[in-house]
């Protein structure tokens, strides 16, 4: 189905089945009860799962097929919410629109700095891209002022022209729409003593996110996909056989650029706002962490790694003192404070604190990713204790080579 | 005239933090041969030396003064701090004003057991693992580090000034025979650029005068031979870790009272000496520091206001224009020697 063989197809309809039930996967616990507080099911959240996973996609198809770390990233999705927001101010508060101008422009720019960029490889690649996009994200702060707003950050007004829209009625700023529906109602569903948001920009997110991924896969199988990773494996050799590595890794670049440019687009036509902070370099470092966390190189590692990230984001910014107080008041005093005192470290403020850990701690001991944890804990569960051999996958996409990272090595 | 005597001297003291850094980076990266992300993280920790010293230092009790009262009509509470109550006023006083200098005798063995610390607990195990690994753990450990100092020192950044007699600025232009006060520089930054003069100058020749640093070059070059004469090169290679992180600290410690020093200064300084060794060459520590200097000194004089006129917005960009156009006429950097990180 789809072009797709019959394992894919079954692994797509999955995704697409999680991907739609998630306003009640994110919903598990009761309203009013004490674990309230880590549902995750509201709309800010999921379009951000949703976006970000998008993000990481796109980056691994870059960094997970050909290896060439890009430090950079970021600058993609800072471009496509400007292009997204000026569609916007210009044009009409139709989304479809935002978001092609925002793949287009950010292609484009991706086609610049790539050609630039691919000339080297290894750290140098890496330095570069990270060169050019704090030369945007400067750039966006003070030559460009006209085009982003500096540091207020492109924003709506009301005497925008909108040719397609008409005069603004009224003196409240319209919303984004897709073809008449806002992206920000939705309908919200009591059962079971839990309150269901079925939003319609996390539902417009994930259709998008579930096409990217669709594209992601074909890709993957793709006689082009197999270039890819002959880029990451050994230029010379493919070299020596006639083929030329530019070309694939530039289109590649490209296409990530794209999928950056995407999830860019969404952010604005989720929240009508761009700013230059989103393509700071700590940005970029982000989209690293999670295609790492979730496992470079693999088809659902990054989303996994983003949503991950995203979640626990949202989770552990909350957990304060008075949280944990609650959890832990069955200790005795003193003990109960030393826990607290510790665990205060690692949440609510601390949350880049555990990212940082958690980070450090898979790069070392699980190069592959969570996926890759996963594939180790269910390879126990199945053969018991026995010797793993590691050659035995039938999937090679699906196991991540530990080592050979960046390209040119 | 002056206005570009004036730049270039701006140019000089940032020049130095940035070479500084770039050394020690390269230094690393010779021996090592891993890509550090957390180095600025160590320049961070360097400049918080100094802070913490300076907080020591003013530890002080309260004395009730019962001649004395404040406004409400209470007894006023007098601050005295602890070293001016032991050594005496004098010398207490002049310790406490001279404290971001002593911190560097403070830092240096901090910063050495920081990179020790570092290498053998954590960078040991990645020197068979691809480069990407590296700069991906050392930028966990960057986020680690930064996100502790926050917690034990705040967001904000801490003033920590220099000691009074140099808080002046020095009249250049008169000496050189322009008008009065057309050119004056703050003696600190003078000092903080003779002070990386010496350090370098003190690299360069412990490298290159003594046995030491004869067979760490020799290690640089060709570490699997070293190690087949029988000298304990990992040994060497970790001292040279922990003699970088001293470097990066010390440039931190002086650094402190141009740029009071805040949780995220590290970073900052990062990714532009991450520039800076590229363009410089990987590897070469000569190449480093020029390029240092040389970034320090462009990025100044694009803050020019003619310069600005002519190319508006060039001041923020110049380091990544010129990084990029050295990148690609000169693939190796400016000095960078053929072989290393190629494919």
């Amino acid at each position: 189905m789809f072009g797709l063989n019959k394992k894919d197809t079954s692994f797509l309809l999955i995704v697409i089945a999680l991907t739609m039930a998630t306003p009640i996967l994110l919903q598990p616990f009761a309203e009013g009860s004490e674990l309230a507080q880590f549902n995750g099911g509201y709309p800010d959240l999921m379009q951000k799962i949703a976006i970000f996973g998008i993000f990481a996609v796109g980056f691994n198809i870059l960094f997970g097929l050909t290896g060439y770390l890009s430090f950079g990233h970021a600058a993609f999705l800072g471009i496509g919410s400007y292009a997204a927001v000026w569609m916007m101010k210009l044009l009409t508060m139709n989304v479809i629109p935002a978001i092609l101008l925002a793949m287009i422009v950010s292609g484009l720019f991706a086609a610049a700095i790539g050609y630039v960029s691919l000339r080297r490889s290894g750290i140098y690649f890496s330095i570069l891209t990270l060169a050019f996009a704090q030369m945007s994200y400067k750039m966006a702060y003070s030559v460009l002022t006209p085009l982003t707003n500096g540091e207020t950050g492109l924003q709506l007004a009301l005497d925008d022209p909108r040719i397609l829209d008409g005069a603004a009625e009224g003196s409240s700023l319209p919303v984004t729409n897709i073809f008449g529906i806002a992206m920000n109602s939705s309908y919200k569903l009591e059962a079971l003593g839990r309150v269901f948001t079925f939003n319609v920009g996390y539902y417009f997110c994930a259709f998008i996110a579930i096409l990217a991924f669709y594209v992601a896969i074909r890709l993957f199988r793709s006689p082009f996909g197999m270039m890819l990773r002959a880029v990451k494996s050994n230029q010379q050799r493919m070299t020596y056989t006639g083929l030329d590595p530019k070309p694939y890794t530039l289109a590649a670049f490209v296409i990530s650029g794209m999928y950056a440019g995407l999830a860019g687009g969404l952010l604005a036509a989720m929240d009508p706002l761009a700013g230059a902070d989103r393509m700071l370099w700590t940005a970029s470092g982000e989209v690293v962490i999670m295609t790492i966390l979730g496992g470079a190189g693999t088809l659902m590692g990054p989303v996994l790694g983003a949503g991950v990230i995203k979640y626990l984001e949202n989770i552990f910014s909350k957990i304060n003192e008075g949280v944990l107080h609650d959890w832990f008041s069955f200790l005795p005093d003193g003990v109960e404070n030393v826990v607290i005192w510790v665990f205060a470290r690692f949440t609510g403020e601390g949350w880049h604190l555990t990212l940082g850990v958690t980070f450090m701690l898979v790069v070392t001991f699980l190069p592959g990713g969570l996926i890759e944890g996963l594939r180790r804990l269910s390879k126990r569960v199945k053969h018991g204790s026995q010797k793993r051999d590691k050659y035995d996958d039938p999937d090679p996409e699906h196991r991540p080579e530990p080592g050979k990272r960046v390209a040119g090595e | 005239m002056e206005t570009i005597l004036l730049q270039l001297l701006n140019g000089l003291d940032k020049g130095s933090a940035y070479a500084l850094i770039a050394l020690g980076l390269t230094l690393i990266f010779g021996t090592l041969g891993v890509v550090n992300f957390a180095h600025g993280a160590i320049f961070m920790i360097g400049a918080f030396c100094a802070v913490t010293l300076s907080k020591l230092l003013n530890l002080s009790f309260e004395t009730i003064d019962p001649e004395k009262v404040d406004f409400l009509g209470n007894p006023a509470k007098i601050k005295t701090p602890y070293v001016e109550a032991w050594f005496g006023p004098d010398f207490g006083h002049a310790l406490i004003d001279w404290s971001v200098p002593l911190a560097i005798l403070f830092s240096i063995p901090i910063m050495i057991a920081v990179g020790f610390a570092m290498e053998r607990g954590l960078i040991k195990h990645f020197y068979k693992r691809p480069h990407a690994d590296q700069i991906l753990v050392t930028f966990g450990l960057a986020i680690v580090l930064q996100e502790v100092i926050k917690y034990f020192y705040g967001a904000n950044p801490i003033s920590t000034p220099a000691p009074d007699a140099f808080k002046g600025s020095f009249d250049f232009g008169a000496m050189l025979g322009f008008d009065p006060n057309m050119i004056i520089y703050p003696y600190w930054r003078l000092i903080y650029f003779g002070f990386a003069a010496l350090v370098i100058g003190a690299v360069f020749s412990f490298l290159q005068f003594t046995t030491f640093g004869m067979v760490v070059r020799a290690g640089m070059a060709d570490r699997e031979t070293v190690g087949l004469l029988g000298i304990n090169i990992d040994r060497r290679f970790t001292i040279m870790f922990g003699l970088a992180a001293a470097v990066a600290g010390v440039a931190g410690v002086m650094y402190a009272p141009i740029l009071s020093p805040n949780y995220h200064m590290g970073m900052d300084f990062l990714v532009l000496c991450f520039v800076v060794v590229v363009v410089g060459g990987m590897g070469s520590l000569p190449g480093a520091v020029a390029a240092g200097f040389l970034l320090g000194i462009l990025e100044s004089f694009s803050s020019m206001n003619a310069v600005k006129s002519l190319l508006p917005g060039i001041d923020q960009i110049i380091i990544y224009v010129v990084a990029i156009v050295i990148l690609l006429t000169r693939p190796r950097g400016l000095m960078g020697k053929k072989g290393v990180m190629e494919e």
